[in-house]
């Protein structure tokens, strides 16, 4: 394995400076997310006007990976319909655990953050990754 | 540095031929640099092939049956026990109570011990450097009962502030528990000074040994504690075998902990009478195979000796927190006087903990990142987690130089170097 596939240009760029990474002053929606053995602990701020999630914001603090994975979902699902955003954690949910490997399927609902793909190598890392798209689809269960 | 230096170079006792003894540090093309020793510790082959020979011809269910296999694996449980009490000097070998790990010693003295005692008004001290389990069973206690938890804070430099122990140790205080040896901090409180001043208001002292036996010679009736847990996976021995020390006077008016087979003396339909100390606290049938292996790895620290083991890591320690200052990118949590043992927590500044640990993974160094069972101290630092290398016997100044290298990369791979 070659870090530089999980230290990708695209995650530290996520990680540093995320445009999404902010409060969101007319949030509908709040979600807190946190994996208690590693201590990520994000929360998630949804404006959604009837089926749209108009905006996506995100604050808290973790590692690189989640702090990336978190940004990239935001970007991902601004503008998107409730049943998209279901659809696409679903399926990012399903490629960290290789249930799903349809590659150009997944980079057609996931778009960039198909880049943490390659989380799967490092197990002790996936919960990092997924727990933004967990407490995304816990909040749209709701 | 040079007094560090010189006991790294010359060595005191042959840390090669130590090494010889681990085959875990050999696995592999790369073999893994392990500085995760605060969690658990590799096992020399010596204590692996006496707990394999005891399954091979001693297995029987201890302290039962009447067949000489069973006498056989009763004595190798009860040698066990009485090189525990020669160990850490205890006046008897009743005072030994075999635990699955310093967890359950330390939950035992809370149930048995902690509901018996306390009630409202009552306050039980503990540091702020204590790992969740000598404080979340405390926790509880004293949620159930109406006593106070009361928090003895750190000083500047990491260390145990004995200003503001003293100044929260009063006649309301009933209990004092507190860590040997800090988890993450490898601060050292001193014990005796800390069991005395709790015995003065009339409170019992529980010790937490969990990170302290491993490093350095203990004898509990110079420390004079009342109780000290201790974890045998942290000093070379298998998993899932642990102490409780307690002193005999106290430990025969506690009620049992966990109640069943072998812990009871006559069995009525509605009560039942409890056997003699130690067994009273010992329910079920017990880890053989573990006491078996701590009996080993007690013989195997003895043999180097804690003189020489205690000088060596700690200048390992020292070595590891000098470079890691002297590098100028790192948050370093380790005190510079003071007793401090073989672990060094730190930050890499703008790296998070988490990222860190995978980087040197790749490198094949193993370290540990997160609140490491402390949320209370890492609270009190004011950080949310941290890194944390931890020495043994096996570490070498060599493997301190490629993490400190680790480190370097950590940074160019997160994009900091530039
Ligand atoms: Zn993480």
């Amino acid at each position: 394995m070659d870090l530089k596939q999980i230290y990708s240009s695209i995650i530290m760029e996520h990680s540093n400076n995320s445009e999404h990474k902010h409060e969101l002053e007319h949030a509908t929606h709040n979600e807190r997310g946190h994996n208690p053995s590693c201590g990520d602990d994000i929360q998630l701020h949804l404006n959604i006007d009837g089926d749209i999630i108009k905006e996506a914001a995100f604050t808290g603090h973790g590692c690189a990976i989640s702090q990336a994975s978190t940004s990239l979902l935001c970007e991902l699902i601004e503008g998107k319909t409730i049943e998209e955003a279901r659809l696409a954690c679903q399926k990012f949910i399903g490629m960290i655990t290789g249930d799903e490997d349809d590659m150009d399927e997944l980079e057609d609902i996931l778009g960039d953050a198909v880049a943490l793909q390659n989380i799967s190598v490092m197990p002790q890392r996936v919960k990092c990754a997924v727990l933004a798209w967990h407490t995304l689809s816990d909040m749209l269960e709701k | 540095m040079r007094d560090v230096l010189e006991t790294l170079n010359n060595p005191p006792y042959d840390v090669q031929k130590i090494r010889e003894d681990f085959d875990f540090l050999k696995v592999g093309e790369s073999p893994t640099i392990y500085l995760d020793n605060g969690a658990t510790t590799q096992r020399p082959r010596q204590v692996l092939e006496r707990v394999s020979e005891y399954y091979k011809s001693e297995n029987a269910n201890p302290l039962r049956g009447t067949y000489h296999l069973a006498a056989a694996s009763t004595e190798a449980y009860e040698q066990a026990r009485k090189r525990v009490a020669k160990f850490i000097n205890a006046r008897t070998k009743q005072e030994i109570i075999f635990t699955r790990n310093a967890s359950e010693a330390l939950n035992l003295v809370a149930y048995s011990y902690g509901f018996e005692h306390l009630e409202e008004g009552d306050e039980v001290l503990i540091t702020r450097m204590e790992h969740h389990s000598n404080s979340v069973p405390w926790q509880f206690v004293c949620q159930k009962t109406g006593a106070k938890l009361v928090y003895a804070e750190l000083d500047g430099d990491f260390q145990l502030d004995m200003d503001d122990f003293a100044s929260k140790l009063s006649e309301k205080t009933k209990i004092v528990s507190f860590t040997g040896t800090s988890n993450v901090l490898s601060s050292e409180p001193d014990v005796k000074k800390i069991s005395e001043m709790a015995h003065s208001v009339g409170a019992i002292a529980i010790c937490d040994g969990a990170q302290m036996v491993p490093h350095h010679k203990v004898d509990v009736q110079d420390l004079g504690c009342d109780f000290l847990a201790l974890s045998g996976h942290k000093m070379y021995a298998p998993f899932g075998i642990g102490v409780l020390y307690g002193k005999r006077d106290i430990l025969q008016h506690m009620q049992p902990f966990m109640y069943g087979g072998e812990m009871i003396e006559y069995v009525q339909d509605f009560s039942a009478s409890y056997a003699p100390l130690p067994y009273k606290f010992e329910a079920g049938t017990q880890n053989v195979g573990g006491a078996v292996g701590l009996h080993a790895a007690i013989d195997y620290v003895e043999a180097i000796g804690f003189d020489k083991i205690s000088a060596y890591e700690q200048a390992l320690g020292e070595y590891c927190a000098i470079k890691l200052r002297e590098l100028g990118t790192c948050n370093v949590f380790h005190p510079t006087k003071g007793p401090r043992g073989a672990a060094v927590a730190f930050n890499v500044c703008g790296v998070h903990p988490h990222d860190v640990a995978s980087i040197l993974d790749y490198k094949h160094v193993a370290i540990r990142a997160g609140h490491h069972c402390a949320q209370q101290l890492h609270r009190g630092l004011d950080i949310e987690s941290s890194c944390r290398a931890s020495f043994g016997i096996y570490n070498t100044k060599e493997e301190i130089d490629a993490f400190i290298d680790g480190i370097n990369f950590v940074r160019e791979t997160m994009g900091l170097t530039k």
